[in-house]
């Protein structure tokens, strides 16, 4: 059984307009996805598809308007959405971790950095003052920050943007997570801090055997640090599998666009398909959600697609979608 | 070709007093470049390498503290402002941020329109011809002139940034970050709007990036800029294949492509960029240079020619000891 195991997780934004109307926007659309330890799961979309609702709905950090409305949440076979609010925040920041985009509004400006990572681990750890004070030099040193104990009392204004991710890395790993949410964890940051925050990640999640997933919008850190990539689109994951199958031969149209339009593919001549707008999420289509968008869209995409197997644990939610082994999984068609 | 030089800089240099301590911030330290016609020069580093100070100082948005710009074969380093601003239909800026180069109260049309009333003194109606032109040149929808911004999304109002940047078919066109704040699926979009406008406006280009795929794709010739010093200047078929200083490098080895089966190289590199306040001694970047020699923290490299076109400072490249040896992961 999988650490991580989301089904059908389905969250919507409900509140009443300025006339006084319920409006509904479906921005998560039965996503399922798991995750095992020691996997790192990269989740890629475009801006509004959802990556980070998907992080916020497990974590149960949603807030009004925001509400999850069907779908379950299983993790290390607790079912995460049933529990109570003291429940769920004894499993926040001790067996699943987060790391935010922005380190700087992340860090409490007004508490030395050494505190708030000794905060982290009483708060769930217990044990005394100086075991904890331990860890977090400990912690400190194996997230590769320079002079621990000089740092210790450092405030987060003295720090730069790679070492203030890298306390944010350290404090989510106080406990000992099983699971590590990575939201955009290197957006802001210059390529070779970039590189240093990434392999200090892939090291951590082998050392440690966690789960970890990544949610980016860089294809390249994809396809170098994730074994699994789930392709999101308006709420909905339109592909998914093992990243270099998927990177490979990407059954979607929407994948396929997306992979032609990094700057390395890109040929000049040839018009990019991709872009235009995302489908109105109070107002979704019925059938599939990109039809707009396709090149390849028909009449038979006014009914929602199925998903797919193109190969063993590659899934594309796509009516066109081929299937590599025709006769076998198209048999009960 | 030596006439076609739309312009050069020479020794720019740029500092910035910081507070009451006395202090300046090197944010670039003596550049030489030149960009001719029809040819975009990508101008690549971390941030703080002084990116952005060099597109705004070669405009005159800021003036230099030292070293002479010369544009269109003129002297423009000690121009008054006046005497600037005809010259300024020539020169057009694209910023990174198009929600916050736009005025959000103006419409459309007129954000379009006001480069060429300012300019060209046009006619109302010419004026709207024209608009209509740059808006379908930049593929942007002719509904869209009689809206403000905020109806606009990012990809669309940088097109807008692009078509008033145009309008006056400048000589140069500097380009900020251009694609960094737009999401990955406008972003391939405006590249290609670039690359065709290249080839009909025959105009220079400063192309400022740190992404290292988008340079790639969009530049004719690349600098790579560390700590306010062009490191290595270097053609587009070169960098990738020939990087000769040890940080570009690096900074190749930091980059990801987008294929899961292309092997990356990483080149450890320690820490971060030094504090442009004090400025390492001799060449900047042997604090973080794994093949840094006691000569190189005294000396300041000068440029070594490679081969046509092909220019990098390290002092180590005259023993042919440049290339960082490379451990395959």
């Amino acid at each position: 059984m999988s650490l991580l195991s989301v089904q059908e997780l389905q969250t919507h934004f409900i509140y009443r307009d300025i006339d006084y109307q319920f409006r509904e926007a479906k921005a998560l659309n039965k996503v399922t996805l798991s995750l095992n330890a020691g996997e790192v799961l990269g989740i890629v979309g475009e801006t509004g598809a959802g990556k980070s609702l998907t992080a916020q709905s497990i974590c149960g950090l949603l807030r009004p308007p925001a509400q999850i409305v069907g779908g379950s949440v299983m993790f290390d076979g607790k079912e995460l959405l049933s529990l109570s609010e003291d429940e769920i925040n004894a499993i926040r920041g001790a067996d699943i971790a987060m790391v935010v985009q922005n380190p700087r509004s992340s860090l409490d400006p007004l508490t030395q950095i050494g505190k708030q990572l000794v905060r982290v681990h009483q708060t769930h750890s217990g044990g005394t003052i100086l075991e904890s004070r331990q860890k977090a030099l400990d912690m400190m040193r194996a997230v590769g920050i320079p002079d621990p104990l000089g740092r210790f009392n450092a405030w987060p204004h003295e720090l730069s943007g790679g070492m203030a991710q890298r306390v944010l890395i350290a404090m989510a790993l106080m406990n000992e997570p099983k699971l590590l949410i990575a939201d955009e964890p290197t957006t802001g940051l210059d390529v070779t801090v970039q590189a240093q925050i990434l392999d200090l990640l892939e090291d951590l999640v082998n050392q440690f055997d966690m789960a970890c997933m990544i949610i980016t919008h860089d294809l390249g850190i994809v396809a170098h640090y994730c074994d699994q990539v789930a392709v999101m689109f308006a709420g909905e994951i339109v592909e998914q599998g093992p990243t270099k199958r998927v990177f490979q031969t990407p059954a979607h149209p929407y994948t396929q666009q997306l992979l032609a339009a990094t700057p390395e593919r890109l040929q000049m001549g040839i018009r990019s398909q991709l872009g235009g707008q995302p489908p109105d999420l109070f107002n979704l289509p019925t059938g599939c959600l990109s039809q707009d968008r396709c090149p390849k869209s028909t009449k038979k995409c006014e009914t929602p697609p199925p998903m797919i197997d193109v190969s063993s644990g590659h899934l594309a939610r796509c009516h066109f979608a081929e299937s590599d082994n025709k006769a076998g999984s198209k048999g009960g068609d | 070709m030596v006439t076609d030089v739309v312009l050069s800089a020479t020794n720019l240099t740029k500092r910035f007093p910081t507070g009451r301590s006395g202090n300046f911030v090197n944010a670039v330290n003596g550049v030489d470049l030149c960009i001719r016609r029809g040819e975009v020069l990508g101008m690549v580093g971390e941030s703080g390498s002084g990116k952005s100070t060099i597109g705004r100082t070669i405009l005159r948005l800021t003036d230099p503290s030292e070293g002479q710009i010369t544009f269109d074969g003129r002297d423009i380093t000690n121009l008054p402002a006046k005497t600037i601003r005809p010259l300024r239909k020539d020169m057009q800026m694209v910023f990174q941020d198009p929600w916050s180069a736009l005025n959000p109260r103006m419409k459309i049309g007129d954000l379009i329109a006001e480069p060429l009333r300012i300019h060209f003194n046009m006619s109302r109606s010419e004026c709207a011809d024209r608009t209509e032109i740059l808006a379908k040149r930049v593929s942007l929808s002719i509904d869209f002139l009689n809206r403000t911004p905020s109806a606009l999304s990012g990809g669309q109002l940088q097109r807008v940034c692009i078509a008033r940047a145009i309008a006056t078919n400048p000589k140069l066109i500097v380009l900020d970050e251009p694609t960094s704040s737009l999401d990955l699926s406008v972003r391939a979009g405006i590249l290609e709007l670039l690359q065709e406008l290249r080839v009909e406006t025959e105009a220079g280009f400063l192309f400022i990036s740190h992404d290292l795929g988008t340079i790639k794709l969009i530049s004719d010739r690349i600098a790579v800029l560390y700590l306010g010093r062009i490191v290595e200047e270097v053609p587009k078929s070169k960098l990738f294949s020939d990087p000769s200083h040890p940080y570009t490098q690096s900074l190749l080895s930091a980059h990801l492509p987008s294929d899961p089966n292309e092997k990356i190289e990483r080149l450890p590199l320690e820490g971060e960029i030094p504090s442009p306040i004090n400025l390492p001694t001799g060449c900047s970047f042997h604090t973080r240079c794994p093949l840094a020699i006691n000569e190189c923290k005294s000396k300041p490299p000068s440029p070594e020619q490679i081969s046509a076109g092909h220019m990098a400072s390290c002092l180590r490249i005259r023993d042919g000891k440049n290339i960082i040896s490379r451990e395959i992961k």
